[in-house]
C-alpha cells in the first residue's frame, strides 16, 4: 500500500520547533523566548524567521543551525532560516511558559515593570542586589539574594 | 547618495569596531571578574553593532565586497573612526571615562538614528540604542564611583580627563558627505546632538568633582582616515588573522 504523504502545515512545524531550545539556557525554546517571529511554507520550502536577541550575542548563529539540523532531523530539507532586525527583539516578548521556565532553572525572569523587586529564584527573597549588570551571557546580569545568600543570574530587561 | 551613506555607515561601523577591540583588550585584565565579564560584555555588543554596519556598508557597495572584508582588509587610512576609539585602552579610569564619553555620544546618535528617512539604518539604531542605554547606565556610575572615593582613584580619573576631553570635539565633526545626509534627513544634526552631549556630560562632571581641563589641542583627522599610531598597532594584531591566512574561517 502506498504511503500516504500529509502535507507539512505551520502548526506541525512550530511543534517540531518547540525541541530547538537556547543553546545557553537550555531550558527555554526558541518561541517562548520570542525569537522564533514566523513560519511559512513556501514552494521552495520551509521558511522560519528571527529575531535576533542581542546584537552580539554569538547563540543567534547556533540557533539558525540547531532550527535546520531539527527540521532536517523530522524529514524537511528545504529550510531557510532569515534573521530579521524589524521588530527589535524584547524581553516582553518572553512567554508566560518561558518565565516560570527560567525561573525554574534557576535563572530570575525579567521584570518589565519599573521600580519592581528581583525576587531570589531559589528562595522567593525580594533582599536582592545586583552584584554586576552584566553575567554570563550578554542577557544576564548577575545578581545575589541577602537571606539565602545564593548568587543567581538575572535575565536583563530589555525594552 | 550611495557614496555618502557607505561613508557614514563606515564612520559608524568602524567607531564601533576599534571600540569594541579596546574593550575585549581587557579579556582576562578586569580590576575583578565581573567587571572584567562586563567589560567583554559591551565589547560584544559593539561588535554586534560593527556587524550590522558593515553587512549594511557591504550591501549597497559598488565595490563586491564582504562584511568581513571591510573589517579585516583595509588598511589604517581607509577607517573612519574618531581618534578617541583608537587610542590604547589606558588604565581602568580612563577606559571608564572613555567609554562614558562614547556612551553617552551614542545614546543621543541612536535615538535620533531611530527616525532616520534610510530605513536600514533606523532599524540598526532602534536596536542599538536598547543595548547602548544599558551601557551608559554603567559607565555612568563608574565614573561617579571612581571620582567620589579614594584619592587615587580620583586622580587618575582627572588625568584620563585631561587627556582624553580634547578627543570628544572629533566625535561631532562632519564633511560635505555627512552633511548631505544631515539635510536629506538620513543622519542627525551633528551640532545639535553636541549640546544635547555637552550639556549632559557637564552635569555629570560636575557631579563628579571633576575639573575640566581649560584648553588644548583639539583632535581631529578620523573621518579622512588620518590616524594616530595606535590603529595601526590595532589592525596588524586584529586583522592578523585573515592576512596570515586568507579566507580563513572557524
Amino acid at each position: 500500500m502506498a504511503e500516504v504523504y500529509e502535507p507539512i502545515t505551520v502548526a506541525q512545524v512550530r511543534q517540531w520547533l518547540e525541541a530547538v531550545k537556547d543553546p545557553e539556557i537550555p531550558v527555554i525554546s526558541i518561541a517562548d523566548l520570542g525569537v522564533l517571529y514566523d513560519v511559512s511554507i513556501q514552494d521552495d520550502g520551509v521558511l522560519v524567521s528571527i529575531l535576533p536577541t542581542y546584537s552580539g550575542c554569538p547563540a543567534m548563529d547556533t540557533m539558525q543551525e540547531d532550527i535546520i539540523a531539527e527540521l532536517n532531523k523530522q524529514g524537511l530539507e528545504q529550510v531557510r532560516v532569515e534573521v530579521k532586525s524589524t521588530p527589535a527583539w524584547t524581553t516582553k516578548r518572553i512567554s508566560e511558559h518561558g518565565r516560570q521556565q527560567l525561573k525554574a532553572y534557576g535563572i530570575a525572569p525579567p521584570q518589565e515593570k519599573t521600580r519592581q523587586p528581583i525576587a531570589c529564584p531559589q528562595c522567593a527573597s525580594t533582599n536582592t542586589t545586583c552584584i554586576s549588570q552584566f553575567g554570563s551571557t550578554a542577557c544576564k546580569a548577575l545578581y545575589r539574594c541577602e537571606d539565602c545568600l545564593e548568587p543567581f543570574d538575572y535575565f536583563k530587561c530589555h525594552v | 547618495m550611495n557614496k555618502a551613506l557607505e561613508h557614514y555607515l563606515l564612520r559608524l561601523a568602524d567607531t564601533a569596531l576599534t571600540q569594541s577591540q579596546r574593550l575585549a583588550e581587557w579579556c582576562g585584565h578586569g580590576p575583578f571578574l565581573e567587571e572584567d565579564i562586563a567589560l567583554t560584555n559591551v565589547a560584544l555588543d559593539l561588535l554586534g553593532h560593527a556587524k550590522l554596519l558593515y553587512e549594511q556598508a557591504a550591501e549597497i557597495s559598488d565595490r563586491d565586497v564582504s562584511a568581513d572584508d571591510l573589517a579585516f582588509l583595509r588598511d589604517v587610512d581607509a577607517f573612519k573612526n574618531p581618534l578617541l576609539t583608537e587610542l590604547p585602552r589606558g588604565d581602568f579610569a580612563y577606559t571608564t571615562l572613555k567609554q562614558y564619553f562614547l556612551d553617552q555620544f551614542n545614546v543621543l546618535l541612536y535615538a535620533a538614528l531611530k527616525d532616520s528617512q534610510y530605513e536600514p539604518l533606523a532599524e540598526i539604531a532602534t536596536k542599538a540604542l536598547k543595548e547602548t542605554r544599558y551601557h551608559l547606565t554603567r559607565s555612568r556610575d563608574w565614573c561617579l564611583r571612581l571620582s567620589l572615593s579614594t584619592d587615587e582613584a580620583k586622580q587618575k580619573i582627572q588625568a584620563a580627563l585631561d587627556d582624553l576631553y580634547f578627543y570628544t570635539p572629533e566625535l561631532f565633526e562632519t564633511d560635505d558627505d555627512l552633511n548631505q545626509l544631515i539635510a536629506e534627513s538620513i543622519m542627525p544634526d551633528l551640532s545639535v546632538l553636541k549640546e544635547h552631549w555637552q550639556e549632559q556630560v557637564d552635569e555629570l562632571l560636575n557631579e563628579c568633582q571633576l575639573q575640566v581641563p581649560k584648553s588644548g589641542w583639539v583632535a581631529t583627522g578620523g573621518l579622512r582616515g588620518e590616524h594616530s599610531e595606535h590603529l595601526g598597532y590595532m589592525l596588524a594584531d586584529m586583522q592578523f588573522l585573515q592576512r596570515a591566512y586568507p579566507g580563513c574561517e572557524w
